[in-house]
This record gives C-alpha cells, structure tokens and sequence, in this order.
C-alpha cells in the first residue's frame, strides 16, 4: 500500500467572525462557517458528500453531524461526530482523508463552531467527561488546573520559569495584533504577564486563552480532484494522533504529553523533520501547551523549551513562526479549528495581512491537544 | 445533593459514593482506611478511579488492600480563583497530585501546610476529613 501523504488537499476554508456574537448560536456558527468554506472553495453544497464535526459540550446535540448535514443541504455518504476535545479539529481532516481513501466520500466538509463567549441560547444540558468526580471534591475544577500541574512539574524539572511562558503570551499577542479577526489586538509587555492575576498557580491570567465564539471550516478531497478547486490547494503531507493518558490520575507524565508519537508518525509519513517547518500552529490553550509541544515535536530537546521560545525566534520573521494568527491565546478559541485555516492561508499566500505573512512558506505543522491534556493531534500541511 | 432541573443528582463538587466500582473505596474512607484495588492476577494495583477489570492484564479477580498512606507530591498548584462557590472563602489553596507508595495516584489536598509550602517531591501522609456524608482522603507532610 503506497503512502497516504500529499494524496488528498484542502481544498477549501472559512472563518467566522470569532470573539463576542450575542445573537448567535451554536448551529448559526457551524452553518455560517460551512458557507464560508463552500464559497472559498467555489463550490455548492450538492457537491459535499461527506461532513464531520465536533461533538459539541450540550447533550441536545447527539449525531450533529448528520443534523448539520441535513440543515446545510448536504447529503452525506459518509457522517459522524468526533469527541478528542481540543485535538477533534486536525482528527476530523486526518478522517475526512481516511473516508476518502477508502471510497466512502468524495468531497469531505469538517466543520468546529463555540459559542462560549456569550450565551447560548440552544436548549440542553452541558456534555462531562465523566471522572470529575474524582477531582472536583478536592477542589480542582478547571483545564487551568491541569495545565498548571504540567507547569508546576515542568518548572520542577527543567528550571522553567513564569518568564519564560510569557514569551509565548507576548509573541502570540503580537501576531493577533495583526490579525483583523482577533479579539486581543493591543500587544503586552512581560511587565503586564507578570502583573496578571494569578489564576491556578504557577498560571496566571495572560498564560490562559479565551472563551470565544465563533466557527471554521476546511474542505478535504483528492488531490486528484483539487486541481478544479478555485483556489490553490494545500496538501496533507503528514498525520498523526496519540492519547497516552485519559486523566491526571494515569498519566505517566506531565512533561511530556502525545505530540511526540503523534509528531513521529506525522513526519513519519510526511518524510519530513522539524527542521523543514515554515511555521508551527500549535495548539495553545496555555502558554505552558505550546512550550511542551514545541519540545515534543524535536523543535529543540525536553526542557528547553524555556530557551528555545527567547529572542523572537517564535515571531514573525523569526526560525519558526508560532501562532501568527494569535492562537487560542489572543486571537479565539475553537479548539484550534482556526490553527488549521491559519495554515492553509499562509501555504496559500497573500490571504492574511502582508505583516502576518511568514515569507516563503512551503510547509507547516499544526497540533491539536484535548481533554486533560490527554488526547494529541498532528497535521503535517504544504504547499502543492 | 443539589438536583438539576431534570432531577438528576448533581455531584459538582462531590464524590459519587453510590459508583458501583468506588464503592468499597469510599466505605473504607469512611473507616479511615486508604485502599486501593490489587489484581489477584498480576498483582498490580489498578490504580484510581476504580474498575471492573485490571488495566493492566484485564484479570477480572482483584482484592482490596489497605494501602500504607505514604505518598509523593508529583505536581502541586495553588487556586487563586474558586470555581465553586464552596472554595470561595478558601482561596488561595493547594491541589496536589500524590503518587500512592503502592502505586496509583490521587488528585488531593496537601493540608497542614501553606500551600507555597507544598513541594514536588515531598514525602506526604494520608489524613482524613470527614463531611456529613462521606470522608475525604487527604494528605500532609511527613514530619
């Protein structure tokens, strides 16, 4: 059996508008962020054979996928939730890529809306992961709590300090700035990092992301295909998943989580290494998410993360350009469905604002990462 | 236990006593006794939360054992923000993940001790508070 890699493309992405959207809901989201794609790509919904999604955290929402579908006017050979929380949105394309290959679609439709910033109106009671009660007693409630126990054990172990995880803060802050469709524009200083209220310590306010509304898309089909599209495809060089652990109470570690199998077999595929990275979208729902990804994808070796993220070599401009949207940090957060369309517009070209743009860019890596921090995601993406 | 709008029990913030498989385990904390699964196969301990069958062989035949208590602080942190109106009036406090001697992790509270006071790594002891309803295993440093 030949290699998957480069045989399939998006072919298609929308946005919404993210950050506060009163007036919509969860199923206005996701049909507004089908549109978008559809336009992008040029093509009508009669022609989408294939649609996945995320399992959204309200029980009024069982096989969204198929309900989607049919409130979209398509008719879905192939259909179904995913639930690997932040890391659903790269699962849903690596998906779309396996129902195509093996001939149950043609033209696959991957679809992530939120509406957390604002209320939602949809009826319904909120979706649990099922063992919170084995930490809520004790007062651990929030995903900043279990971050801030892979923080606290990676300082211990590696001599990371707050500082540092405020490289990531500012660098991601910096390129929402930039990005017309972020919700925090003005840039922050370390100065401002370090005086944000402590939320779980070692965490504090400006190392958590936001809560956010709004949606995205991207459409997979056969680089055979692709070349029809109207705009230039983007091929999915690698892929990769690996969930080592399903709560903190058996995770072998903290330090380091499923981005280094998931990376292995993505490059694997891909027949790529860290070095040949344009760019990096990973995920970020703290600062700490990035910091040990970025060491679990062989950017530099574990532990020093803390030195690698230094002297703007995450920037813009810089070695290996991280988040230029301004991630889940600065710009939205939709379980990183935006870290993918981020990516198919840099390997595109002249479709962000030219400051954003990461020159040259061929290749990028993009991670998603879910659950207590238990359940990873790796997509390998270039330019055809 | 408060109750949705469906009348379902809502367990935010409490241990679901009545779980089939935890149901030993909350007995014995109600004795003061720290106790864990040990697979009559393998002899491993399974680990929290409880189960039907060993995870680390899927041998269906386990014992309960009273653990010795003594544990390490694998990773701590410190709210500084409550989630719950309960923890309000005790912020900031400490949330510890504490490695079993015999194996097996817990997320727990390291008490007796100021929560920048509580180090990865320190030696802890099990102690219990006991609620109206159940008894909560608890940890603090060996003296």
């Amino acid at each position: 059996m030949g290699s998957i890699s480069g045989k399939y493309c998006i072919v298609g992405m929308g946005e919404t508008a993210v950050g506060k959207r009163p007036d919509a809901t969860t199923n206005s989201l996701h049909l507004e962020a089908i549109k978008a794609c559809l336009d992008d790509a040029g093509i009508k919904n009669s022609q989408v054979d294939g649609l996945l999604t995320n399992q959204p955290l309200n029980d009024s929402h069982r096989s969204y996928a198929v309900k989607l579908s049919h409130m979209a006017g398509i008719d879905p050979l192939y259909a179904t939730d995913l639930a690997l929380g932040g890391a659903t949105p790269i699962a849903m394309v690596e998906h779309a890529v396996m129902a195509i290959d093996a001939g149950l679609a043609t033209t696959v439709v991957c679809v992530h809306a939120r509406k957390r910033s604002t209320v939602d109106p949809t009826p319904g009671h909120p979706i649990r992961r099922g063992d919170e009660h084995w930490e809520e007693p004790w007062g651990h409630f929030a995903a900043a709590g279990g971050h801030a126990f892979a923080a606290s054990r990676h300082m211990h172990e590696f001599g990371t300090k707050s500082e540092d995880l405020a490289e990531i803060a500012i660098s991601t802050r910096k390129h929402a700035s930039l990005n017309k469709n972020a919700t925090m524009r003005k840039p922050i200083s370390l100065e401002d990092h370090q005086n944000s209220r402590m939320i779980v310590a070692p965490l504090r306010l400006l190392d958590c992301s936001l809560e956010s509304d709004g949606g995205g898309a991207v459409l997979v089909t056969s680089t055979e295909r692709a070349r029809d599209f109207q705009k230039k495809p983007v091929a999915i060089l690698g892929m990769g998943q690996h969930h080592p652990h399903f709560s903190l109470l058996d995770a072998p570690t903290l330090v380091t989580l499923g981005g280094k199998k998931s990376s292995e077999t993505a490059y694997k595929m891909a027949g790529l290494s860290p070095k040949d990275m344009d760019f990096a979208q990973l995920y970020d729902c703290f600062t700490i998410t990035s910091m040990i990804t970025l060491e679990d994808y062989g950017f530099c070796k574990k532990g020093e993360g803390k030195d690698f993220v230094k002297n703007g070599r995450i920037s813009i401009g810089g070695e290996l350009p991280l988040n230029t949207h301004g991630g889940l940090l600065s710009q939205a957060h939709l379980e990183g469905q935006l870290h993918i369309t981020e990516a198919v517009k840099q390997l595109r070209g002249n479709e962000v604002e030219p400051e954003r743009q990461v020159a040259n860019a061929k290749v990028g890596i993009v991670s998603g990462h879910g659950g207590s921090l238990a359940m990873h995601a790796t997509l390998i993406l270039g330019a055809l | 236990m408060s109750k949705d709008e469906r009348g379902r029990a809502t367990r935010r913030g409490q241990p679901y006593l009545e779980e089939p498989e935890a149901k030993p385990f909350w007995a014995a904390c109600r004795e003061h006794k720290l106790t864990a699964q040990r697979c009559s196969s393998c002899k491993n301990i399974f680990g929290f939360p409880p189960q039907a069958l060993c995870p680390h062989c899927l041998a269906s035949e386990y014992e309960w054992i009273e653990l010795s208590g003594k544990g390490t602080v694998y990773s701590q942190i410190a709210y500084h923000r409550s989630w719950h109106p309960a923890y309000q009036d005790k912020i900031p406090y400490n949330v510890s993940l504490v490695d079993l001697a015999e194996g097996g992790r817990l997320v727990t509270n390291v008490v007796d001790c100021a929560p920048e006071d509580v180090k990865i790594g320190m030696p802890v002891e099990v102690v219990f508070e006991d609620f109206p309803e159940y008894t909560l295993p608890k940890f603090r440093p060996v003296k």
